[in-house]
């Protein structure tokens, strides 16, 4: 029993390592693209999730903000913005000595005029003369500063880096590149093993032998014949639906292979019955393939729909790399290359371009999995 | 590109595929008799749509490519050989194919290790289902994305400098100095594998997972009662019991690492001797107006080395529907 508990024990630590391993690099880029984008190029994003201490340098209010109280002439502000969640614990008056003071301890200045500094960021400073200093003078303080998080990036990267753009264009493929496929193979599928033709066997024989074919060898043909239709009749060589016929293309064989095993194992009893009753071949398929298939139909849509989403290679051949057609992978590719620096906008950006894969990933994960056990011959 | 004008673009997309099989289909049984056996005019029209772009999109680019591989880079003098001949002797092509020997190598074993270790494991503990859960997120994000994720880890700031990346803060904890990871050659092909093992894994779990179910309980109570221990169990029972899956497995992601190129290009660029196959590919299809003769030489390599798993991949699913 006693080693039983141990091997238990044992299993569970292992696991554990495994999941933080796992989980650590998507939690951090998570976590960065929430944090103010000055700290985040400084720090780890580990610091942000506690208390942290920070030095900073404010100026205070110049003479102009200075008031009169019994002959003592004040200035009395709050160094910090509205929201802020600091707390000061000491501060100075030179650099060479920035925590000479702890806070609510009174520093008296050169001039004899006397500085008070408080835990939350005001600070009262007086003097028996009118004060005269055009500018303020600097307070340097040590403070904690809670975590603290924000929705700029976002803001930044989905109006002002072309992101959001990026997405409503990835969407543009997506969808018809995913719906399309799925209407025309499944008439095809249903053709391959319910309907008699000549070269039927023949015709399933290329489906599968279509399997194969890596899609890098289909580019340079299919980029010149686009580019001829396109100078045939003076348009841009690319567009949606090129891209949308191409991930067709690419998709076809493996979700007609699918479909194809799918529609074959349903009963087909019932389809003689329907056609004995007088039903054509597109009654049948509408009134009892197509309710049947609709599980079969769902997992190779998520399949299909995340290939799409996820793609890079189709994206970048066939469509303009511009603001109006770029995809979201294309477009991250991008940043990488020239904002390659700015963390928060890559971060951020990542994030954006995973929230439908992710969103798809939780709420349907029993299709998705079915789906890509079942998607493995996609070639 | 407006929502407004995203709606409209995909409705006309779709509606044109529907409205196509439902006018065709229409206008046929119009024409036709009722009683008459349905010709082979309405297979026809089921299948045309598909089999056309099957043969614009794969079949025509195959016969093209194989053509262009034997053609100068605008694709207009016949060269023989030597596109291939070029290929063998460039140092780029040797150091590509090296690279993508070693993700053969390493990312298919080490991701079906992992993942066959994970769903065991899983499969004993309460937390389990959640812990899966977390394990196969990686299998929902782009390349691109992972890349991403994957960059801010191994980022790297001078010796005196606050470390920004996971790694790098871990290294310099233990004391060590910081390493630009992605930019040391030979090493930083491992970084980058390890991008595709932490997807991949979450895949070969999950089919090991439902694999699991299948072994029989007697036997593995057996074992127990007899005092094997955990270890002995997991080496001399379940691995030999999925070794089938274990082939499965290795042959999907081996498939899937053959092709890589989205996280070489997003990482390096196949700078500091990362290149491999794909992106050679890419390069010499695109940068510089491009050689279609040398592009396709890679494309063909690519597809010669899927083929044979590809086969054993098909047998094998072949050999699962009839069960």
């Amino acid at each position: 029993m006693k080693k039983n508990l141990f091997s238990s024990f044992l299993a569970q630590f292992l696991l554990l390592v495994f999941v933080i391993v796992w989980i650590i690099p998507t939690f951090g880029l998570f976590v960065s693209s929430f944090r103010d984008k000055d700290l985040l190029a400084i720090s780890g994003w580990w610091t942000s999730l506690i208390t942290t201490e920070i030095n900073e340098i404010h100026r205070t209010a110049n003479m102009e903000s200075q008031i009169q109280e019994n002959n003592i002439y004040i200035i009395k502000e709050n160094m910090f913005s509205n929201d802020s969640k600091k707390k000061i614990s000491s501060f100075g008056i030179t650099s060479k000595n920035i925590n000479q003071f702890l806070v609510e301890e009174t520093a008296t200045l050169k001039d004899d005029s006397k500085l008070t500094v408080y835990e939350n960021g005001d600070y009262i400073w007086k003097s028996q003369t009118p004060f005269k200093n055009k500018k303020g003078i600097r307070i340097f303080i040590t403070a904690t500063s809670p975590p603290k998080f924000t929705f700029d990036n976002y803001k930044e990267v989905l109006f002002k880096e072309g992101v959001g753009q990026a997405f409503l264009n990835t969407l543009t493929v997506a969808i018809p590149s995913t719906i399309i496929p799925l209407i025309i193979c499944s008439f095809f599928a249903y053709a391959l093993s319910w309907m008699k033709f000549f070269g039927r066997d023949t015709l399933l024989a290329l489906v599968i032998a279509s399997l194969v074919v890596p899609l890098q060898m289909s580019l340079i043909p299919l980029l010149s014949i686009y580019n001829d239709i396109g100078a045939l009749f003076n348009i841009s060589s690319k567009s949606y639906p090129g891209v949308w016929l191409a991930h067709t293309g690419f998709g076809l064989a493996s979700t007609t292979f699918l479909l194809r095993n799918f529609i074959k194992s349903l009963p087909h009893e019932m389809m003689e019955a329907a056609k004995v009753d007088g039903a054509t071949h597109y009654d049948i398929f509408l009134k009892i393939i197509l309710p049947l298939s609709i599980p079969a139909f769902a997992s190779i849509f998520i399949l299909q729909f995340l290939w799409v989403w996820n793609d890079l290679l189709v994206g970048l051949v066939f469509l303009d790399q511009v603001p109006s057609e770029i995809i979201i992978t294309a477009k991250l590719r991008e940043l990488l290359g020239s904002r390659g620096e700015n963390w928060e906008i890559l971060t951020t950006g990542a994030f954006v371009s995973m929230t439908v894969p992710l969103l798809i990933f939780f709420l349907l994960q029993r299709y998705f999995i079915r789906g890509l056990v079942a998607g493995s011959v996609k070639g | 590109m407006t929502i407004f004008s995203l709606f409209f673009y995909v409705l006309i997309g779709i509606l044109v595929c529907i409205l196509y099989f439902h006018l065709s289909n229409y206008i046929f049984d119009f024409f036709s008799k009722k009683d008459s056996n349905e010709s082979s005019i309405r297979a026809f029209i089921f299948i045309a749509p598909a089999f056309i772009i099957l043969l614009i999109y794969i079949l025509y680019p195959v016969v093209e490519t194989i053509r262009l591989s034997f053609f100068d880079k605008y694709g207009r003098d016949f060269v023989g050989i030597s596109n291939y001949i070029w290929a063998i002797k460039d140092p780029e092509f040797k150091r590509g194919i090296l690279n993508n020997v070693g993700w053969l190598l390493i990312v298919p074993t080490l991701s079906t290790f992992f993942g066959l270790v994970i769903a065991n494991l899983a499969d004993r503990i309460w937390w389990g289902t959640i812990a899966k859960s977390i394990i196969f997120m990686p299998m929902a994000i782009s390349f691109v994305g992972a890349g991403v994720i994957w960059k801010f880890v191994y980022d790297y700031r001078g010796p005196g400098d606050q470390q920004i990346g996971f790694l790098n803060a871990i290294i310099v904890s233990l004391g060590f100095e910081p390493q630009a990871w992605i930019t040391i050659p030979i090493w930083n092909n491992l970084f980058l594998m390890a991008i595709m093992i932490w997807i991949q894994t979450g895949l070969a779990m999950v089919i090991f997972s439902a694999a699991l179910r299948g072994v029989p309980r007697e036997m593995l109570e057996a074992a127990r009662i007899d005092g094997a221990s955990e270890l002995k169990i997991f080496t001399s029972i379940i691995i030999p019991y999925l070794s089938q899956t274990i082939l499965v497995i290795w042959t999907i992601i081996t498939i899937v690492v053959l092709k890589i190129f989205d996280i070489i290009l997003a990482m390096t660029n196949g700078q500091w001797q990362t290149e491999v196959l794909a992106n050679l590919m890419f390069d010499w299809m695109f940068r510089g107006g491009g050689d279609s003769g040398r592009g396709s030489v890679f494309a063909i390599i690519i597809m010669v080395a899927v083929i044979p798993i590809m086969i054993l991949n098909i047998y094998r699913h072949k050999q699962e529907e009839k069960i």
